[in-house]
């Protein structure tokens, strides 16, 4: 990994406080993050999970990947995180990175269950070697911004999938990352929740202005989270079009029940059914 | 269970039949959990004084359980210290077993070679009966303690070392990802996440561990046969079988279960306490 670059210099500077940020700039002027260029991924030398995905992430976006089950959407976010390696291609940040820029919400909470709240989301503070008393803050601060600052000394178990899912997220967060990876994560939950829980993340992506990469299956979803929207198909898996939503955050309910952004589940659901239909 | 859920208190509680069938039930439960095997015990007690007082059989082939128990509170100062030297020896050889269980545990999950190179000898000491083992044991180790903990240990580290490697592999895998993502150290990996996921599994093993190191210190001193001063329980059962004082055969074996049975509830006592908080098999819920 490389040394960090002026953004994370200037994050160090701001320290970890997940104090609200500014607003991003428009989606043409954002600066770069992070660079996919000419991906390919080939399993067991002849699964091809991805053929040729190139994609650039500026600071500041919120991009859905869309797509059928097997388009390779999870297997990219992998490669991003370093899970695994491309079989050609490469990814670069801008100005490098270290562990602390990136933060992962999986589809299942992922907490571990003999920990209580606030000491699941001091995690990665704790793989750094803070102790608790020197960041109790910032967990109490990300908890704050869940809405479970209440549920600190609560153990998993006792929390619904929802809490849990928040609780994810603040562990995510909570070292203020540049870049949070979500994969399908309220895919297991009920439609009240999932629509609280989008309102929410927006929220909390307006707060600590991060970057996100969001992989979905739902059209409705990526229209109402996203900026961009890159659909992909599966077989070999590969980016077929992307969409822009160019509508202004906060987006609220107001937002669901308009015809723009019934115009633009159209586009984005036209788009999944080509991907489908190339898949075919 | 969720505690998002309003537990705003109801003044009048509406019991219905369901609600109330259950906690009869519970109320049976709780009652027979300790009245039922008390029940079996006395049952069991008096036929066996019945069938030796009908049939009028002579103490040294099967003595009264009043005989039994008089023999009990007579030797007690005998057979009380004998006990003391079974559960020091069983003790030990619980606690190297634990030593020896989880750092070879985790010498495995750390190397997959060190795994493939030792793991078939351990089954191999698992499976071989401890009664062929012990006498050589007897014959190359000079100290009689150390020979007796080395069998107690070969029988109970088998369980501590296979259920702690199987809890140190189970660790969630997306916490995995998420422990490597973060740029854990291997040191940190095991601390913050192998060893708590491995836990339930440990104790799992030590309370099968704990049985079985007293078994092996008991058939350990059946081989060594060595007697006076620190012979155990196992030896005084063999001494009073060569005297034939039955009675006295019979208080050694009911002291030797009674150790297993405090052994295992205090195992599972502290079980409970380390599980207690998170883990699903310390919950109680509703049926």
């Amino acid at each position: 990994m490389m040394a960090g670059g002026s953004a994370r210099a200037t994050r160090k500077r701001q320290g970890t406080n997940l104090m609200p940020s500014q607003t991003p700039l428009p989606l043409g002027a954002r600066p770069e993050l992070l660079k996919m260029e000419g991906i390919d991924k080939t399993f067991n030398g002849d699964v091809v999970a991805l053929k040729g995905l190139s994609l650039q992430v500026n600071e500041g976006d919120f991009i859905s990947l869309l797509g059928p089950s097997g388009c390779g959407k999870s297997t990219a976010l992998r490669l991003i995180a370093e899970l695994s390696h491309p079989t050609r291609g490469r990814i670069t940040w801008a100005g490098g990175h270290d562990t602390g820029d990136l933060g992962v919400v999986f589809q299942e909470p992922t907490l571990m269950p003999w920990a209580t709240v606030a000491e699941n989301v001091w995690l990665p503070f704790r793989l750094r070697g803070a102790s608790y008393a020197s960041v109790k803050d910032e967990v109490l601060q990300a908890l704050r911004l869940v809405g479970l600052e209440r549920f600190q000394t609560v153990y998993p178990r006792e929390l619904s999938g929802g809490m849990k899912m928040r609780v994810s997220i603040a562990r995510a967060m909570v070292t203020r990352p540049r870049l949070i990876l979500m994969d399908e994560p309220f895919a297991a939950l009920d439609e009240i929740t999932r629509f609280r829980l989008n309102n929410d993340l927006l929220a909390l992506k307006e707060k600590i202005g991060c970057t996100v990469i969001f992989v979905t299956h739902s059209v409705f979803e990526s229209v109402f989270l996203s900026d961009r929207i890159v659909v992909m198909a599966a077989r070999p898996g590969r980016v077929i079009r992307e969409l822009t939503v160019d509508e202004s955050y906060p987006r609220d309910e107001d937002f669901r029940t308009s015809s723009d952004y019934a115009a633009h589940c159209r586009s984005a659901s036209d788009a999944l059914h080509e991907a489908m239909g190339i898949a075919a | 269970m969720s505690i998002a859920e309003d537990r705003g208190a109801d003044p009048a509680p509406i019991v219905d039949a369901d609600e109330a069938r259950r906690a009869r039930a519970r109320r049976l439960d709780q009652i027979g959990k300790w009245t039922l095997p008390a029940l079996v015990l006395l049952v069991s007690l008096f036929l066996w004084d019945r069938v030796v007082v009908w049939n009028e059989i002579p103490h040294y082939i099967l003595p009264g359980p009043g005989l039994v128990f008089e023999t009990l509170i007579k030797d007690w100062a005998m057979l009380f210290d004998a006990a003391l030297v079974t559960l020091q020896i069983t003790l030990m050889a619980l606690a190297v077993a634990v030593l020896g269980g989880v750092g070879l545990a985790i010498l495995f999950t750390q190397s997959r070679w060190i795994e493939m190179s030792f793991y078939p000898y351990a089954v191999i000491l698992q499976v071989t009966p401890i009664v062929a083992i012990a006498p050589l044991i007897f014959i190359y180790v000079d100290s009689r303690i150390a020979g007796l903990l080395l069998c107690a240990w070969l029988v109970a580290f088998f369980p501590v070392l296979s259920n702690t490697t199987l809890g140190l592999n189970s660790a969630d895998h997306n916490l995995r990802d998420l422990f490597r993502i973060m740029g854990a150290t291997r040191w940190q990996r095991l601390r913050y996440l192998q060893l708590p996921s491995a836990l339930p599994y440990f104790l799992g093993g030590l309370r099968i561990a704990g049985g079985l190191s007293l078994i092996g210190a008991v058939v350990a001193e059946y081989v060594a046969g060595t007697g006076g001063i620190g012979s155990g329980l196992a030896f005084r059962i063999l001494e009073a079988g060569y005297r034939l004082n039955i009675p006295r055969m019979f208080a050694a074996l009911i002291l030797i279960a009674g150790m297993g049975v405090i052994i295992f509830a205090g195992l599972s006592f502290l079980s409970h306490m380390l599980l207690r908080k998170w883990h699903e098999s310390a919950l109680k819920r509703e049926r």
